[in-house]
């Protein structure tokens, strides 16, 4: 929500809206798909912590991360509800349709935030909770609201609020932040660029008119392309480090080699491929396919790992 | 003094007092799961073993 922004064409709807939604459109306001991945990347840094933690409190951590990562997706939308409005692919969203009110959005981001926060600092530890509540303050704060709709580089800066969680989860199991657990958060963080700049590049004049300086539309598509290859060879060889530090096992490695270089294909095919649908479909199998790379990934650091813990509580 | 409204619904439409009650029954749920969890939580400070051997 800018301040210069006029809010009105949703806003007269939202305040009549006091009961008019139910949970659905609450938990919709969580943003559910991305705290899955949130959810799975805070599973592995608890899994991949030194000293290991007890499955009641690590589910319980988990929970409270899940929970801090919806409350940023609720105060994003609050925030959001001018542009999210003007776009063909949020407008749907609780707030802008008037389902919810942004200030319902907002206590309710907020009231999630300080819970979650809170009880991380109950259930694990203050280190914990302190990455917790700083992941949510660099995700609304400087990115939302700051880093957005400011500079083509906000998915890139930004990303790093994504990657925070297998930190956060290993210093919740762990009370400290390992080296393994960096590794990871340099995986998500150099996974984002390209993931959301292939969506970008089909949704460019969707970001183009609400004002939003998303890299196709500032730097042009195929800078935007050039910068989606170079990330993508970037990112392919760092998927392959928490194999060779022995964080993942020989599945892993496998997966991450193969993974890897399927990625740098739809790269490079983006990067040749720049007219007319053909150029819309590459770009959307490369998000698509990012999307896969990250959950196999992150799904198989936690079954390896998952098993042996399962061993080692005899079950 | 404002008279008090002697309609019980507040003037709130079927379907937001439908919605109004999923909002109450899925907060109760919500309090109840942290009530559990929290529970869990005390016990298994208290006695890591209790719940699952070998567990830290």
């Amino acid at each position: 929500m800018s301040l210069a922004t006029d809010n009105s064409a949703f806003s007269p709807a939202a305040a009549e809206s006091a009961y008019l939604a139910g949970p659905r459109e609450f938990f919709s306001l969580l943003k559910p798909r991305v705290m899955s991945l949130v959810i799975l990347t805070a599973l592995a840094g608890i899994l991949i912590a030194p000293h290991g933690v007890h499955p009641v409190v690590g589910f319980a951590a988990l929970t409270a991360i899940a929970i801090g990562a919806g409350a940023s997706g609720a105060l994003n939308m609050w925030w959001d509800a001018d542009i999210d409005a003007r776009m063909a692919r949020t407008r749907l969203r609780a707030v802008p349709s008037g389902l919810i009110a942004p200030r319902e959005a907002l206590g309710f981001g907020l009231t999630l935030s300080f819970l979650s926060v809170m009880s991380l600092a109950l259930i694990a530890n203050m280190l914990a909770a302190a990455l917790l509540a700083f992941t949510i303050f660099y995700y609304v704060v400087i990115y939302t609201i700051w880093l957005k709709r400011l500079t083509p580089q906000n998915i890139v800066i930004g990303g790093a609020a994504g990657a925070l969680p297998p930190i956060v989860g290993c210093a919740a199991a762990s009370g400290s932040v390992s080296l393994d657990s960096i590794w990871l958060f340099a995986i998500i963080f150099m996974w984002t660029p390209p993931h959301f700049w292939a969506l970008a590049l089909v949704k460019a004049r969707d970001y183009e008119r609400v004002g939003v300086p998303m890299m196709p539309n500032v730097k042009g598509a195929d800078r935007t392309r050039l910068e989606i290859l170079v990330y993508s060879l970037l990112l392919a060889p760092l998927g392959l480090v928490p194999w060779f530090t022995g964080v993942g096992g020989w599945l892993y490695g496998v997966a991450a080699l193969g993974l890897g270089l399927g990625f740098c294909v739809h790269a490079v095919r983006v990067y040749l491929v720049r007219d007319g649908l053909d150029a819309n479909k590459r770009a959307m199998a490369l998000f698509g396919f990012s999307i896969f790379y990250l959950f196999s990934l992150f799904g198989l650091l936690v079954i390896e790992h998952g098993f042996g813990l399962l061993a080692r509580w005899g079950l | 003094m404002s008279a008090v409204s002697s309609d019980p619904t507040g003037g709130l439409t079927p379907a937001q007092l439908r919605n109004r009650r999923l909002r109450n029954i899925a907060i109760g749920l919500a309090v109840a799961f942290l009530a559990a969890l929290f529970y869990a939580i005390t016990i298994v400070k208290m006695a890591p073993g209790l719940i699952l051997k070998g567990a830290s």
